[in-house]
């Protein structure tokens, strides 16, 4: 991977004394993934470019890593810049990062005229730009196309940036947005990751109009980093600067989850269950407030997910409740297109936003193993009303990419009747969520209860 | 000489030195005894703690519930003086449907005093023996009334040291018997089926001076076993009585009794029953024939056992059925099942007990066959089979031969008896699929050999299974792993065909076939004349490209199909073969990992090469650093070069096409054992039949003593990988069975990948010396472990779904080849 800085600043072989490397020799570094160079492919009065190359050694990134991945052995670090090259920078300009030079002093803190080129570099156009701008460059990143016959770009960008800024300034910004623009460290963060950053932004983060993308990213996503990298940039106003995840699409269903979740809460109360499953619980949003009733005295939470059961678990404290509440708790592995006779026996059983995710033929499975061998007194099922997706500005396609359907509400009325016949339930049918006028509610409910007969039987 | 069956629960009885331990060592495997001194010393350290002794026999209770499970005679060395003690122990053994027995030693208080004094262990007075005494007295006027059902005494110390034990089989356990039998559903009264069925079977009838048949011989010794029954409704049930007494009593047929038998019984016992479903029939028939008739026919009934445990295990005969816990065991709960099976307590709309449906949930190895619930079609449930055909009511009279499992009915002359409700079509098979019969850490026996699915990798198959894969029904077969063929140590080498060729003859291989690799992602096919149930899957069960395009692609494949459905004279075949080009299903994959990738080695490498040309020509030494350049960017072309080969465009199913190389199995057959000229030949065929849809698979073959044959196919070999070629399967030329000299199973095909694809799967540079040297230090043995078992999961479920195996037997193998799959391997072999 490459990197160049070019100057024509007079005379502008002066870029030698200012990295402290002489532009008539070939420099070699040794770094912990391979072999840096410094050389000069141009070195005139008039025109002085110095080139940071870095020859990565496949095997030794490999070496620090373990698991079994096609990714580390097939893979774009040899070639696009990311904190490979950064750490490298660190390494091999450290005294130019820091704005130091014995033979230079002056020409430290003077603006020259610079032209950094950064030929393979993972983001796109609009983010380099977005990053860049702000700090004074002009960019130019032009997206590098796969193959003709792939079609398309890659995700890659040649990286052009000019302007008249010290290098020093020029430096620290690289340092700090290569691996921003990446999205990735190859190495483990640790906390003096923070002052790494609040070092190398001295000067230019703190305005930066998207220090929090910058610093979430260049530290890896930690939260808790970032929390306190923020307050350090800006004080007491930490709090405010970030928002929810500003990189994910608004939670704007947030309000609706509660509803859809009140929803269910009231259909448990009102056919006076104690004993609830919770099929496909998921991380254990419903679990939550269920534990949080004294009326239900036994909560099943199932998923066919082991790794959302550990969430759920992690999310409910399971480990460090009190032994009495800790057996109000159960979280089972269990798949909904299987008959578990664990299930059997229950008052009511909870299927919130589940039958979307199974595949249409894989329903009447769906339906046996929770209606007809479960067998719960009372079945509430929820899932998105279809037709109230027009109300979603630029919503195209369904709601979640794991939806495999999603119903109009004669749709699921005639699912839910057809079930209910079937196995012997009567249902009735309500809206969730606000209502509009021509497409209904955003959800809809089904309770299903078991027939009179059957329970006196 | 004592008798005690071969399975029960012996509590022996006595005083602290009555010689309980001494006799329990003298006719028992240590093993076999639960003594309660061990088990307070396991709990508490010291044998003689009385405070741990609700603690040590509760443990003693437990591990006796184990072993009578399993099966095993347990013999509870403890005083067992006390009742609410020996309670226990008949709970024990009623819960597992065995026989409390019960041993007791009586010996005189002296002697007993004289040993416990020995005892340095011991430190109660005599007093508490003399007490002991008085509870033994008691006890020993008690337990037959406790549920003993058998209570030997023995006294004096001669007595006991004289005793020798005999142990007396469960009358039901008939295992020595090996047939051929014939099994017969409810006759109920219907004398002239019978006879018409005995004779479709083979039997002769003997008949008696007033030409009534008393008995029927089968020529080659078969034996006849009746379900029961045999009375009521029907118009001659006297004469079904005579025919099956005089079979039994000749030794030519068993019988279990049925309901109506016992309810008859009862009633010529005097008994009060209710006279409904056709008894008074029987008893109006039964006033016509002489006393004596009546009376043998009760000693008849009433030495009927419940049920019988035939030919080594494999077959289990009851009326009503038996859940496997039951086989093998006696109790009343276990009379009661296999006279009225199991019932929900509900009824139906006609009146009649609601049964539970415990085939639905039997997973036995033996095969259960009964009758009890009329049924149009007798029909195999989980190796459970039901062969009430309904004579009585108009159907047909059933019998079952054994083992060959062939069905052979007569129907009935006439409706007999008006049913009460319908004879409607039997309540459908339940085939939904149990979670336990998948879940947690399983232990397989596939008849190619044995596997253990640990918890964690059930529980990932679990989530791709249910959240992914098509419907089980559909999904009966999933493609194995493949193994690489041994590394090569020729130079610039990975893999190449010599190692291949060496493996399969050091499996003991003398003929294989070298079968182009296609590049492009696995599919198994399943197509049929109607089109129900066909789909194409992918190598995890997952629909392969979804709604519409499997249906079109389903459609052509079925078209071309036709001729070869008709030549194998089958309804469906199930297809083993490459979707190609790569590119159509794995567009993303190669766009995301293998194109970026190259895309930024194509950019990167002439921008460093451009910077060093440049230094060079200001004079500055950078020939090292040049050449290494020079190479990386001669490497990633290389690179670029091999998954370029396998992207082609693809608009819908425009461009895709099929390579077929197998296939596994139609209507009750798998074609697992046929030679792969059979498998080509049949691939042939299909690209025959519509050329733009299939895509013939090149292929050599090589006698492996033949040096001129292999060198031939190695050239072959590099032509082919020299042309983008992946590289070649090389499989035993006798099919997916080939063994080895042991008779165990060998790879099915090992893969030679060709030196420029592995770029893209070892990375560009992997052919440098050093990076090769490294690399062949790779570990192949877990991959062909699992390569090997996921084959013979994948060969049992295909005989299983061939002999029509039930649902849950096909995929739970299914399964266990995805949770195989889910085991950390080396991705790149």
């Amino acid at each position: 991977m490459l990197l160049t800085v070019t100057t024509t600043h007079q005379p502008a072989t002066d870029l030698g004394f200012l990295l402290v490397k002489h532009p008539d020799r070939v420099h070699r570094f040794d770094v912990p993934t391979g072999t840096a160079y410094v050389l000069y492919p141009e070195a005139t009065d008039e025109r002085c470019t110095a080139a940071l190359l870095l020859d990565v050694d496949p095997q030794r990134l490999r070496a620090q890593h373990d698991a079994f991945s096609l990714g580390q052995f097939v893979n774009d670090r040899p070639y696009a810049a990311s904190s490979l090259l950064a750490s490298a920078l660190a390494k091999v300009f450290r005294s130019a990062l820091r704005g130091a030079s014995k033979d230079r002093p002056d020409l430290v803190a003077t603006p020259i005229p610079l032209v950094i080129r950064v030929p393979v570099l993972r983001g796109t156009t609009e983010l380099a730009t977005r990053l860049f701008e702000p700090l004074g460059w002009s960019v130019t990143a032009t997206p590098i196309p796969l193959e003709a016959s792939l079609g398309g770009d890659s995700r890659y960008v040649d990286l052009e940036l000019t302007g008249e800024l010290t290098l020093s300034a020029a430096l620290n910004h690289l340092y700090v947005l290569l691996p921003v623009l990446d999205d990735a460290k190859h190495y483990w963060v640790a906390p003096d990751e923070i002052d790494k950053l609040l070092r190398s932004g001295a000067g230019w983060l703190a305005d930066h109009p998207d220090k929090v993308l910058i610093a979430r990213r260049y530290l890896v996503h930690k939260r808790a980093f970032l929390t306190t990298a923020l307050e350090q940039l800006e004080g007491d106003e930490a709090d405010s600067a970030i928002p929810a995840d500003p990189e994910l699409p608004v939670a704007r269903r947030r309000p609706l989850a509660e509803q859809r979740r009140d929803a269910v809460l009231a259909a448990l109360t009102e056919v006076g269950a104690t004993r609830v499953l919770d099929l496909g619980c998921g991380g254990g949003a419903l679990l939550t407030a269920l534990m949080k009733d004294r009326r239900y005295t036994e909560i099943v939470g199932t998923d066919v997910s082991a790794r959302s059961l550990e969430i759920a678990a992690r999310r409910l404290r399971l480990d460090r409740l009190p032994e009495r509440q800790q057996t109000r708790l159960k979280l089972w592995q269990s798949a909904l297109t299987y008959r578990d006779d664990r299930l059997r026996g229950y008052d009511a059983a909870v299927l919130m936003e589940v039958v979307e995710h199974l595949d249409p033929p894989r329903l009447p499975a769906l339906e046996a193993s929770v209606f007809g061998h479960a067998r719960p007194a009372a079945v509430v099922v929820t899932t998105p009303n279809a037709e109230y997706n027009v109300n979603y500005a630029g919503l195209t396609g369904m709601r979640h990419p794991d939806h495999r359907f999603e119903w109009t509400r004669a749709e699921f009325a005639d699912w839910a009747a057809r079930v209910a016949a079937t196995y012997d339930y009567s249902v009735s049918l309500r809206p969730v969520g606000e209502v509009d006028e021509a497409t209904g509610t955003p959800t809809q409910l089904a309770l299903f209860t078991s027939s009179p007969s059957e329970v006196t039987a | 000489m004592i008798e005690i069956p071969e399975l029960a629960l012996v509590a022996l009885v006595g005083v602290s030195g009555s010689g309980k331990s001494t006799f329990a060592r003298a006719h028992f495997k240590p093993t076999q005894v639960l003594s309660s001194d061990y088990f307070r010393g396991l709990i508490a350290d010291d044998e003689n703690d009385q405070s741990a002794s609700a603690d040590a026999f509760d443990a003693l209770h437990y591990v006796a519930g184990k072993r009578l499970a399993a099966g095993r005679l347990t013999v509870v060395d403890a005083t067992n003086l006390q009742p609410h003690g020996r309670a226990e122990l008949v709970r024990v053994a009623r819960e597992h449907d065995v026989l409390p027995v019960a041993i007791v030693l009586d010996v005189p208080e002296a002697l007993a005093w004289e040993r416990t004094e020995a005892r340095p262990d011991r430190d109660f007075g005599r007093p508490v023996l003399a007490r002991m005494q008085r509870d033994l007295r008691r006890s020993l006027r008690s337990l037959a009334r406790e549920g003993f059902r058998k209570v030997h005494v023995l006294r004096g110390a001669d007595e006991i040291a004289a005793t020798e034990i005999r142990y007396e089989r469960l009358f039901n356990d008939k295992r020595e018997l090996t047939g051929p039998f014939d099994i017969i559903g409810d006759v109920h009264g219907c004398r002239a089926e019978l006879e018409t069925l005995l004779e479709r079977l083979g039997y002769t009838l003997t008949r008696d001076a007033s030409d009534r048949p008393v008995d029927a011989v089968h020529p080659e010794g078969r034996q006849a076993i009746f379900v029961g029954d045999l009375v009521d409704r029907g118009p001659d049930s006297p004469g079904v009585l005579r025919l099956v007494m005089g079979m039994v009593a000749a030794g030519h047929a068993l019988c279990v009794p049925g309901n109506h038998e016992q309810k008859l019984a009862r009633k010529l016992n005097g008994r009060n029953v209710q006279l409904t479903h056709g008894l008074p029939e029987t008893l109006a028939q039964l006033e016509l024939e002489p006393d004596e008739f009546v009376a043998s026919a009760k000693g008849f009934i009433e030495g009927l056992v419940s049920h019988y445990v035939l030919d080594g295990g494999r077959l289990v005969v009851a009326h009503a059925g038996l859940k496997e816990a039951y086989h093998g065991r006696a109790s009343g709960r276990v009379r009661s099942f296999a006279l009225y099976g199991e019932t929900t307590g509900e009824t139906d709309e006609y009146g009649l007990p609601v049964r539970y449906p415990w085939a639905r949930d039997y997973r036995g190895s033996a095969a259960v066959v009964y009758g009890h619930t009329p049924t149009p079609k007798p029909e195999w449930i989980n190796n459970t089979i039901c062969l009430d055909t309904g004579c009585v009511f108009g159907g047909a009279l059933t019998a079952l031969r054994w083992p060959s499992r062939e069905l052979v009915s007569v129907p009935a002359e006439r409706e007999h008896y008006a049913p009460v409700r319908p004879l409607a079509a039997a309540e459908r098979p339940d085939e939904g699929l149990d979670l336990a019969d998948v879940t947690g850490r399983r232990h397989l026996e596939y008849g190619y050999g044995r596997a253990t699915i640990a918890a964690e990798n059930s529980a990932a198959a679990l989530e791709v299974m249910s959240r992914f894969a098509l419907d089980p029904a559909t999904l009966v077969w999933l493609p194995p792993t493949m193994a690489p063929c041994s590394t090569s140590t020729l130079d610039g080498y990975l893999e190449h065909p010599a190692t291949a060729f060496d493996d399969l003859r050091q499996a003991g291989v003398e003929r294989v076939v070298c079968e182009e690799k296609h590049m492009g992602s696995r599919a198994v096919v399943r197509v049929s004349r109607s089109g129900a149930g066909d789909a194409i899957w992918t190598r995890t069960g997952r629909p392969f490209f979804g709604s519409p395009l499997d249906e079109q692609l389903l459609a052509r494949v079925r078209a071309a199909c036709a001729g070869v459905l008709d030549e194998l004279a089958t309804d469906w075949l199930l297809i083993d073969a490459e979707l190609l080009p790569w590119s159509a299903k794995a567009a993303g994959l190669i766009r995301e990992r293998y194109a970026g990738v190259g895309a930024a080695g194509r950019a990167a490498l002439p921008a460093a090469l451009d910077v060093v040309e440049r230094a060079a020509a200001r004079g500055l030494d950078v020939a090292g650093l040049r050449d290494g350049l020079a190479l990386r960017s001669a490497e990633i072309d290389g690179y670029t070069a091999a998954y370029r080969a396998y992207v082609r465009p693809t608009d819908g199913l425009d461009g895709v096409t099929l390579a077929p190389f197998a296939v596994l199995a139609g209507d009750g057959v798998s074609y697992a054992s046929r030679d792969h000229g059979w498998h080509l030949a049949l691939a042939d065929r299909l690209v025959a039949a519509d050329p733009s849809l299939f895509t013939p698979t090149r292929r050599m073959i090589v006698d492996l003593g033949d040096a001129a044959a292999e060198a031939a196919a190695t050239e072959w070999w590099l032509d082919l990988t020299a042309t983008g070629g992946e590289g070649m399967v090389v499989k035993p030329w006798t099919g997916l069975k080939a063994v080895d000299g042991k008779g165990r199973l060998v790879q099915p095909g090992v893969k030679c990948r060709g030196r420029e694809y592995l770029r893209i799967i070892y990375g560009p540079e992997y052919t440098r010396p050093e990076q090769l040297d490294r690399l062949r230090r790779r570990n192949l043995g877990r991959k062909r472990n699992m390569a090997l078992r996921e084959h013979g999961l994948g060969l049992a479920a295909l005989d299983r779904v061939a002999e029509g195996a039930p649902l849950w037997r096909v995929h739970e193998l299914v399964f266990a080849i995805l949770a195989t799959e889910s085991e950390p391997v080396d991705p790149r072999l």
